[in-house]
């Protein structure tokens, strides 16, 4: 990244001369704000359509010769196959209350980053050849010709989403842009435009059963190496078991929590929490991925990944399953799961083993949420907890954008970080729960290429990050999703390096007292405990 | 561009009523068969355009939760902005409609001098949207008494309402003054906001003149060139039994009203105006967030198998081996 911060933020929030109808992009001037494009190996792989080498600044994007006649029929079968995509292209009022709910316009000023205006680049053409007034009267009728400009238009500014869905939040109608995001994504996928950070994380996830294509025996590894770190702070041994028939719940997490810092923390939480308790369960080497990057490509996609968590949890005939701290993995699993690959009635109905809690909310899909599980243990006083182990930390909370949006999990971390911590701050009110902003590094962008659209979409974010560390010192902020654990990280490291990024049960496992544990000097990223620093050996 | 454009249409449909009736002395085409065929435009359209909105499935349960969900017996759950029957979800969609609920949540984001963003109130939108709809819903209920013969007692309670301050001969009503100053204000910001101007279509800004136009001509009836209200009740109750009659001496201020309903009308199902039927049907907010408590059907669920335990195993069998994770097949 070469602008600094100051260069960033000389934002400009008036509208061009030029009509937004113009779709010209320069791909060329514009890097740092695009992906790079999916590699033809991975596109193979999925068997997905026109695998290729090219690149946005080419003027020549080699789509198959039918492109246009591919865009339409595909347009005319999802607006069939969705009443959402139908109503959310025909009940736009342009009232604009949307306009600047949007992190990409809040930190770029570019007016079609407006959720309005991003719908209206597909709306445009949906009115143009789907309705009468727009068959007739052509822009009049705000219609517009579908191009080759058109489609680079596209891709642009639907890899400038995130699919967070702040949005929706405030229209009266409760369009969803994150709808109309995957409705073009999915036709863009059609003609083989897609970007790399989303297919070969599905190339991966299909092959191996997670995003990086960790296979078996290194998933194992990584494993034996987080629980000799977590020896070494705590003193205890944990041996999770891998693929074991029989046991009583299927632990599914995100597969950035077992590879890379500062999810690997939460992961060691995981897991302590669960070696204390005595829990029966089983982690998958198979089903080592909760995440689902199908949910950035295509519906079919979605179904093929999600297809084995229920399929592992049949075979290895548990009762239920938890999920762990992940964002979209969790709109996946709420939303979509049940219903693509259900019904799960060779589960049971989800019932703490420790309090005898039923999760009737999860009476279905017999999944439940590790901070619904946790908080529950926590009021049933089954956790030995010393909050004091947290106070090195001052401790803020990011709602992620999908348990915020896609299931209104906002209370069950807030009490469990309460109950672990002595010192927490929320951000400014308009910016979390439902109104949280997006990390910016969601729905397959958060990769290096688009590092600027990246900067700029998590500058809303970062500013509140800001206030809270200048008012109250804050210098952690906790969350539930593993994209916000790696993509904040750089984020704040940009706009607020004083502040550090973790998962909730991080937190917990420092807090949580464990039977034969040594005395605790460090916390689990091994920085010595406040009044603890003489005796850490960092 | 798309402003002139909404104006000079406008003007047209104004200039072509009064040349029809002043000029060509048309007025049993603009005061019989337009309306006619303007409703039937209206409830035809609108019925074509909600069923073809319901031949499409809901593949997916999509609310948008705005509030904490219901889990555990201890976490206060938000009933209305996170519903988990069908019930709170029937109850939000109608807060909604009759509040305009996640407009007012509406917020204005400002980067100060030292580039920090802030964010305010904005309720301005909600309040000028809420009382246009509000004063048009009453307005409309006023008008049955056009139609009615006698005038229901309800009618005649809200029209009291309405001349409730009791100024001016005849009353001025409330509505005739709030329509008019939010439908000001509703096309004001769209021109004086630079942003709404941006995106903002000619779809956009003729709705808006068509209404002004209703409402204008509407209060110039009643107030300033008043029309004799028992020929117009004449031509109503002839319209509404089937048996139109076409009284003398309406006036032609009377037509530019009468023929500006049936522009809107007409226009209705074929615009942004469907909104009014759209929001009941959209799936952010009337489902109920019970994802995971009930099972919700995809009609077209496609019958998509993933790779396979079997398959992975197969592919890894070695690694597996070597890492002494159980195989199903040694």
């Amino acid at each position: 990244m070469e602008k600094t911060r100051e260069e960033l933020l000389q934002i400009d929030f008036k509208p061009p001369a030029k009509s937004w109808m113009d779709p010209h992009i320069d791909f060329e001037a514009r890097r740092g704000s695009w992906s790079y494009p999916g590699a033809p190996k991975n596109l193979r792989y999925m068997g997905y359509p026109n695998p290729r080498e090219w690149s946005p600044t080419d003027a020549d994007w080699k789509l198959p010769a039918n492109w246009k006649q591919i865009i339409f029929e595909g347009m005319r079968e999802l607006l069939s196959k969705y009443r959402s995509f139908k109503v959310f292209m025909d009940i736009c009022v342009r009232c604009g209350a949307c306009a600047d709910k949007c992190h990409f316009y809040l930190g770029s000023g570019d007016p079609k980053n407006m959720p309005v205006l991003r719908a209206e680049l597909l709306r445009s053409v949906y009115r143009k050849d789907f309705t009468t007034a727009g068959k007739i009267l052509g822009s009049l009728a705000g219609g517009r010709e579908l191009t080759l400009e058109v489609v680079k238009e596209w891709f642009y500014y639907f890899y400038q989403c995130t699919e967070c869905r702040r949005c929706s939040v405030f229209c009266p109608y409760g369009i969803d842009t994150a709808e109309i995001t995957m409705m073009a994504r999915e036709l863009l996928n059609l003609v083989g435009v897609n970007i790399n950070w989303a297919v070969e994380p599905i190339a991966n996830c299909h092959r191996t059963g997670n995003h990086l294509g960790i296979q078996p025996h290194t998933f194992k590894d990584n494993i034996e190496f987080l629980m000799d770190e977590l020896e070494e702070v705590t003193g205890v041994r944990v041996e999770p078991s891998i693929n074991r028939k029989g046991a009583e719940i299927l632990f599914v997490v995100p597969s950035a929590d077992y590879f890379a810092d500062p999810g690997i923390y939460t992961f060691m939480g995981y897991l302590l929490l669960f070696h204390q308790l005595g829990l029966d369960y089983t982690l998958s080497a198979y089903a080592s991925e909760g995440g689902n990057f199908g949910l950035f490509t295509s519906a079919d996609t979605i179904k093929k990944l999600n297809y084995k968590i229920y399929h592992e949890a049949k075979r290895l005939g548990v009762k239920w399953i938890i999920g762990g701290e992940c964002g979209h993995m969790w709109r996946v699993l709420h939303q979509y799961m049940d219903t693509m690959n259900g019904p799960a009635d060779f589960l049971e109905v989800p019932k703490s083993p420790f309090t005898g809690t039923v999760f009737a909310n999860a009476a279905s899909t017999k999944t439940v949420h590790i901070c619904e599980f946790t908080a529950d243990l926590i009021r049933h006083g089954k956790l030995k907890l010393d909050p004091s182990r947290n106070d090195h930390w001052r401790v803020t909370f990011h709602d992620s954008c999908n348990p915020a949006r896609a299931l209104g999990l906002f209370e069950e971390p807030r009490y469990i970080i309460k109950n672990v911590c002595n010192a927490f701050f929320e951000m400014p009110e308009n910016t979390i729960r439902e109104q949280t902003f997006c990390c910016a590094g969601g729905a397959g962008l958060g990769n290096d290429e688009n590092m600027e659209a990246r900067l700029r979409g998590g500058y809303p974010r970062a500013n509140a990050v800001q206030y809270v560390r200048d008012r109250f010192g804050v210098n952690l902020m906790s969350c539930i999703c593993a994209i916000d654990r790696a993509t904040l990280t750089t984020m704040v490291e940009y706009w607020a390096p004083e502040v550090k990024i973790s998962g909730v049960h991080e937190l917990v496992a420092n807090a949580l007292v464990v039977d034969g544990e040594k005395e605790r000097t460090t916390d689990l990223r091994g920085q010595p405990l406040a009044g603890k620093e003489d005796k850490a050996h960092v | 561009m798309s402003f002139i454009w909404s104006l000079v249409i406008f003007s047209g449909l104004v200039a072509l009523v009064l040349l029809g009736v002043e000029g060509a002395k048309l007025e049993g085409l603009f005061g019989i068969w337009l309306p006619y065929a303007a409703v039937g435009i209206f409830v035809g359209g609108l019925i074509a355009r909600v069923v073809n909105w319901g031949r499409s499935p809901v593949p997916f349960r999509i609310p948008t939760t705005c509030g904490q969900q219901k889990s555990l017996p201890f976490i206060r759950h938000a009933r209305l902005d996170n519903p988990a029957t069908g019930l709170g979800a029937a109850a939000r969609v109608a807060l909604e409609v009759l509040t305009f609920r996640s407009l007012f949540r509406n917020t204005k984001a400002q980067l100060t001098q030292d580039r920090r963003l802030v964010y305010g109130s904005e309720k301005y939108l909600w309040a000028g949207a809420l009382a246009f709809h509000w004063a048009f819903l009453v307005i409309l209920v006023r008008h049955y008494r056009f139609f009615a013969e006698p005038v229901p007692v309800v009618i005649g309670w809200i029209q009291g309402l309405d001349g409730f301050f009791e100024v001016g001969l005849p009353v001025i009503y409330a509505t005739d003054v709030v329509i008019l100053a939010a439908l000001g204000y509703l096309l004001g910001r769209r021109l004086a906001d630079a942003r709404l101007r941006y995106f903002s279509m000619a779809a956009d800004y003729f709705p808006l003149f068509l209404l002004l136009g209703v409402a204008g001509s509407g209060v110039l009836l009643r107030y300033v060139w008043k029309t004799d209200i028992t020929r117009v009740k004449e031509l109503a109750v002839g319209l509404a039994s089937f048996r139109p009659v076409l009284p003398e001496g309406l006036g032609a201020m009377f037509y530019v009203h009468l023929f500006l309903v049936c522009a809107l009308l007409a226009y209705f199902p074929f615009s942004k105006l469907t909104h009014m039927a759209g929001v009941f049907l959209s799936p952010t907010r009337n489902l109920a967030n019970s994802n995971r408590a009930r099972r919700h059907i995809n009609p077209w669920n496609p019958p998509i198998v993933g790779h396979t335990y079997a398959e992975w195993e197969e592919e890894f069998r070695d690694k597996i081996k070597a890492a002494g994770i159980p195989l199903d097949r040694e």
